[in-house]
């Protein structure tokens, strides 16, 4: 086991994590923090993005202990208290999911996106949120929520 | 995945010295490929000398020669200044592959070393040489369309899946690795290796050895073309692409460099080739005889006999969208 302490959401946690642990099942399973999803668990549909140190990855192909020392952000931590994070709010007024399976994960990719700052265009929005795959195919509501938020 | 131990370097030397103590032990970058393949258990490293701490981060540009830490992530290459400005080739490649999300964890270095994406590879109740020296080739009678048609052999036909390494190739760029024994410098043409009778081996890259960074010379600031064709539009491997850099003087061409992804075991280029292009005006059909010269030698194996074709005309397509971006005065 390996001592691991992590910033998640702006609380210290620190963990006891074999090293074989990936960051998603870390944040599932010794956290509860299930709103970050588990979908494929090999890098190809992006229900498991969080930020890390404010940049978007995938939690299911990196090890807890590769972020000991880190600072996260998962769904979770995304609202203000009851203050939905803008995205939130957009993904909810655009009716930018089905299921909400992918949801999550689309979220944190889109404030990554925001954040980097490369898209502008639609198409370009497209491009930059592909690493996030929905089955029930919201895409054209999820590219109407980002929109407005970068409009903002 | 198997139990393995794990250590975070904190320098090249300490990453060196720590993966040469254990036997079995792999370095790891951003682990988009080696978590993966573990999780497939088809890596099962006894060790993981994390690289991520060692430094290696800059992108620098001294003296004409652009030098790439191997743990600069993909995406914060791409959007280095320095290179979306004098290398937008490489830019280019970059952001056609994978994801955002997996762009920020992949590195430099780490590219270069992901592994083929057959799916006899990954799948470890069929026969491979890669993966099992001697077991046969599940893929070379199989299903074999994402595979070689250049330079393979009947003990592997597989690709090397990188978009980064094809305009790697066409920059002639230059791996910088350091070992056990000291540092070396190894171009790039000769890094990834043709599968011949040891496809187990990808690169030359020694047991000991990490690599440290990228040195580029070769610019193509202003006419050339990453091309990928594949599948989907976004969030695919290649079923081909190229890489192309042309410089102009007098109205011809003075310089043409010209690298293939998806068609053989490494990144393919053809240098015998690219001088029937020098002293030439940028034409189709000059660029059809340029394709037909590239294939010469090529051979597909049943699903993959498209790529042949579909990868002369990607080559004309890319020269030509290369070549519209100069003046040929
Ligand atoms: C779903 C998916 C889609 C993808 N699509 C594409 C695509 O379209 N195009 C494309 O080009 N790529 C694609 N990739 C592959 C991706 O680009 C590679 O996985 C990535 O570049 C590997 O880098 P890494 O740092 O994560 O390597 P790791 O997984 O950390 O390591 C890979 C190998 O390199 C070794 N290694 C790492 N760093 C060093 C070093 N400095 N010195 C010596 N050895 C080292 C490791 O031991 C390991 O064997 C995709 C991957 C996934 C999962
Ligand atoms: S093509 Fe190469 S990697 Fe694929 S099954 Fe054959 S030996 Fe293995
Ligand atoms: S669960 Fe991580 S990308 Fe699918
Ligand atoms: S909302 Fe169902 S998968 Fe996207």
């Amino acid at each position: 086991m390996s001592s691991v302490q992590i910033n998640i959401n702006g609380e210290v946690k620190d963990l006891e994590v074999e090293p074989w642990t990936t960051l998603l099942d870390a944040l599932r399973d010794k956290l509860a923090l299930t709103g970050t999803k588990k979908g494929c668990d090999h890098g190809q549909c992006g229900a498991c993005t969080v930020l890390a140190d404010g940049k978007r990855i995938n939690s299911c192909l990196t090890l807890a202990v590769m972020h000991d020392g880190a600072k996260l952000q998962t769904i979770e931590g995304l609202a203000d208290g009851d203050d939905l994070h803008p995205v939130q709010r957009a993904f909810i007024k655009h009716d930018a999911f089905q299921c909400g399976y992918c949801t999550p994960g689309q979220i944190c990719s889109a404030v990554g996106l925001i954040k980097e700052g490369k898209a502008k265009t639609d198409e370009e929005i497209r491009e930059l949120m592909s690493g996030n795959l929905c089955r029930c195919g919201a895409y054209p509501n999820i590219v109407a929520a980002l929109k407005e938020v970068m409009n903002k | 995945m198997n139990p393995f131990t794990y250590h975070r370097a904190t320098n090249p030397s300490d990453a060196i010295a720590d993966h040469n103590r254990v036997n079995g032990a792999k370095f790891i970058g951003g682990g988009t490929n080696l978590i993966d393949l573990m999780k497939e258990n088809v890596e099962h490293p006894s060790r993981l000398v994390d690289l991520n701490h060692v430094g290696l981060r800059e992108v620098s540009d001294r003296e004409g020669v652009l030098k790439i830490g191997a743990l600069v992530t993909n995406n914060e290459a791409a959007y280095h200044p320095l290179i979306e400005k004098d290398f937008p080739l490489l830019s280019e490649a970059i952001l056609a592959g994978a994801s955002p999300q997996l762009r920020n964890m992949a590195t430099c270095g780490g590219n270069l070393l992901q592994r083929t994406r057959c799916y006899y590879f990954y799948d470890t109740a069929t026969a491979c040489n890669k993966r099992e020296p001697g077991s046969g080739c599940d893929a070379l009678k199989g299903y074999n369309r994402i595979h070689a048609v250049l330079g393979a052999s009947d003990k592997c036909i597989a690709t090397h899946p990188s978009d980064m390494c094809v305009a790697l190739a066409a920059l002639d760029t230059t791996i910088l690795a350091e070992g056990t024994k000291g540092v070396r410098k190894i171009a790039f043409a000769d890094f990834h290796r043709l599968p011949g009778d040891t496809p187990e081996k990808d690169t030359n890259l020694a047991e000991d050895e990490m690599i440290t960074g990228l040195e580029l010379r070769a610019r193509f600031s202003r006419q050339f073309k990453y091309l990928k064709v594949r599948d989907r539009s976004s969030y695919a491997f290649a079923l081909v692409s190229a890489a192309v850099g042309l410089e102009s003087e007098n109205g011809v061409i003075k310089k043409a460099a010209v690298a293939m992804g998806g068609v053989a075991h490494k990144p393919w280029r053809d240098f015998e080739a690219e001088k029937t292009l020098h002293g030439e005006k940028p034409s189709e059909e000059v660029f059809k005889k340029f394709a037909t010269s590239f294939f010469k030698g090529a051979a597909g194996y049943g699903h993959n006999d498209f790529k042949i074709e579909l990868g002369q005309r990607t080559l004309v397509r890319a020269l030509s969208e290369a070549a519209a971006k100069g003046v040929w005065l």
